[in-house]
């Protein structure tokens, strides 16, 4: 760790034992002293201590490692795993909405379409980038360039990460619930592969506006929910102050869950400490699984595609059925998940 | 500033003990009291001022479908406990009180119906079990409505009135969205109409999926309309919100709403539509999606 800001509470000991281990390789090299036994002890004792901290995370230190200042962004990732990324703006309706960045780059030396929310990293990029939280306008570019690549023929690449869309009075003038609920209903038409990746926070119907796609994955410190922690607190427990229990209650950062229900096909592991930690090896990883459903998705032809993209969805959801009911009921309880997803998926 | 309070007038004194509760309704647009039995009569709308109170799902289905003609599905869905959740009441307690309230198994009644004798795939949204929320029992459900229409080669009517995605169930409620949305796909792709009705309130994740998809949307008057509630947009902007910010004539003006129908005609307006638009006739246009 190479900053004191951003230290999480819970990453609090890790802090003194890596400043430990600074001094003593300070004093060992002062005094020439062979301290090489005590410096080892204290990286075991640090490695130990990390994956400790780190394999029993809560909900709600989940939820603040997908919200860490210094976690990688989407441009990030671009970045690391795109090349000759032409970013194209606005919605040719009303403006460009910097929170969503979009437009065509090369995976693999393949042209893919990219659509991605974007926070900023300081006051100044967050007023542009709006915290990551979309107008409708956002929206309505991502349908734009999902129409393109549809019909050029790129796969589409989504990369999720918004605390929502934006709850603004302009948002609902120009009526940012149709844009989502357009954008829910087109993907599920769309003839190419489409994939999506939360990379941070998957809020709500802000999250889903970009996600409806042949595969969902997510990182294992990112969260998806169909709410935030702080609002869901507001709601249930009525105060703000309850959004740990709230997280915990919504199964925040639950990954095993939400391959279990279908929501996502895997997840893409983080290295020790979380992505921020290596934003290489973060992106390393995310490069392998976005290759293998890649490769995968090509050979299905469009009709294919969105057959078995329409059956994904269609399958969520838990209920009970009496057996006798008039439609065809699926049996009592139908956890359903969806079948054939052949990407790595580790944790 | 006033300095004085405002005198609280009402035409008619009423002592407390003289109203037994549920017996007589106060018109919130006028103040006017009126006899509970004749508002139920006039399908809950105060008949001077035109305010329209809530109305159960069963009372509405009643005043919109040709007599007898409405065949109910899919009642016997009910919800689970996907997540074990629980806030300061368990989300299975909350679920039995629900359904003791409303003497229904979920906040929403599908069936196949026939309006003025044209035959209609039905979904009614009831406010009163959870707010109207959407887990995967309403997902569901009116998903099969959407797919009933497609199979029966009909129009899709949906009343929504909710406040949202099902907090309880997690993001399984967020998924339903997606799921009613794509099953939509596939009824533009049959070329048959979806006649979207917004009551108050809708909000939320019903609001950002099937709510604003209709090829034609109707709101009732009065009726909340949004997607972040209001208080949320105050908080987040620090603004006040304009006059009548969200309420079906604000987006009647601002283009999302297509006409404001009172209950009192619903039926009416939605038959004359059907008729114009439930033509059979093959399209001529390229095919949705």
């Amino acid at each position: 760790m190479d900053s004191n800001l951003y230290i999480l509470e819970f990453e609090k000991p890790l802090r003194e034992l890596s400043s430990q281990l600074q001094s003593l390789q300070r004093s060992a090299q002062e005094n020439q002293l062979d301290l090489s036994a005590d410096i080892a002890s204290i990286e075991a004792k640090l490695v130990a201590t990390k994956r400790q901290i780190y394999s029993s995370l809560s909900a709600w230190q989940r939820v603040q490692l997908a919200r860490h200042p210094r976690r990688p962004y989407s441009l990030d990732y671009i970045r690391a795993l795109f090349t000759g990324f032409e970013q194209l703006h606005g919605d040719r309706l009303f403006r460009d909405d910097p929170s969503i960045v979009g437009g065509p780059a090369l995976f693999d030396g393949r042209p893919v379409m990219l659509i991605a929310q974007q926070k900023g990293r300081n006051t100044k990029e967050n007023l542009l980038r709006n915290f990551g939280m979309p107008n409708p306008e956002g929206y309505r570019k991502a349908l734009r360039l999902m129409k393109m690549a549809d019909k050029f023929g790129l796969p589409v690449i989504c990369l999720v990460d918004t605390p929502g869309a934006f709850p603004g009075i302009g948002a609902e003038e120009r009526h940012v619930a149709e844009a989502i609920a357009v954008n829910l209903r087109e993907m599920a038409s769309f003839g190419v592969p489409q994939i999506s990746v939360v990379i941070g926070e998957g809020g709500s119907g802000g999250a889903l506006g970009i996600a409806v796609t042949d595969r969902v994955y997510i990182l294992e410190n990112a969260y998806y929910s169909v709410i935030s922690p702080e609002s869901c607190s507001a709601i249930l427990w009525k105060d703000k102050n309850s959004a740990a229990q709230a997280a915990t209650a919504l199964r925040l950062g639950d990954q095993e869950m939400l391959k279990r229900f279908g929501i996502v096909d895997g997840v893409v592991p983080e290295p020790l400490g979380g992505a921020h930690n290596d934003p290489e090896e973060a992106a390393a990883n995310l490069r392998t699984v976005l290759s293998a459903a890649l490769k995968d998705l090509s050979r299905l032809s469009p009709d294919e595609l969105r057959d078995a993209r329409y059956q994904r969805f269609r399958a969520l959801g838990a209920f009970e059925a009496p057996p006798q009911t008039p439609a065809a009921a699926p049996s009592t309880e139908t956890v359903q998940k969806n079948s054939g997803n052949s990407v790595p998926a580790t944790t | 500033m006033a300095f004085f309070s405002k005198p609280k007038y009402s035409t008619v004194t009423v002592k407390k003990k003289d109203m037994p509760q549920g017996l007589w309704r106060k018109c919130p647009l006028s103040g006017e009291i009126i006899y509970t039995k004749e508002l139920e009569q006039n399908q809950n709308v105060v008949p001077k001022s035109g305010y329209h109170f809530p109305i159960a799902a069963p009372d509405r289905i009643r005043f919109l479908v040709d007599p007898d003609s409405f065949e109910e599905f899919d009642a016997g869905l009910e919800p689970v406990d996907p997540l074990g959740f629980k806030d300061l009441v368990p989300y299975t307690e909350r679920v039995a009180k629900y359904q003791q309230a409303s003497g229904q198994k979920e906040a929403v009644i599908c069936g196949l119906a026939k309006i003025h004798a044209i035959p209609v795939s039905l979904a009614v949204m009831d406010f009163r079990f959870g707010a109207g929320s959407m887990g995967s029992v309403v997902g569901e459900k009116i998903t099969r409505a959407i797919e009933r229409a497609i199979e029966r080669k009909c129009s899709c009517i949906i009343f929504s009135a909710s406040g949202g995605a099902r907090m309880q169930e997690g993001i399984l409620s967020l998924m339903q969205m997606a799921k009613t949305s794509a099953a939509l796909a596939r009824l533009a792709r049959a070329r048959l109409p979806y006649i979207s009705v917004l009551t108050h309130p809708t909000t939320g994740g019903v609001t950002a999926s099937f709510a604003t998809l209709g090829d034609v949307i109707l709101a009732e008057p009065g009726a909340l309309i949004g997607f972040a509630g209001p208080r949320v947009i105050k908080e987040a902007t620090n603004r006040d919100l304009p006059e009548g910010f969200q309420s079906s004539e604000f987006f009647l003006e601002h283009g999302l709403v297509d006409q404001i129908v009172s209950r009192l005609e619903m039926r009416d307006r939605i038959a004359a539509l059907l008729r114009l638009l439930q033509t059979g006739a093959p399209g001529a246009g390229r095919a949705a999606g």
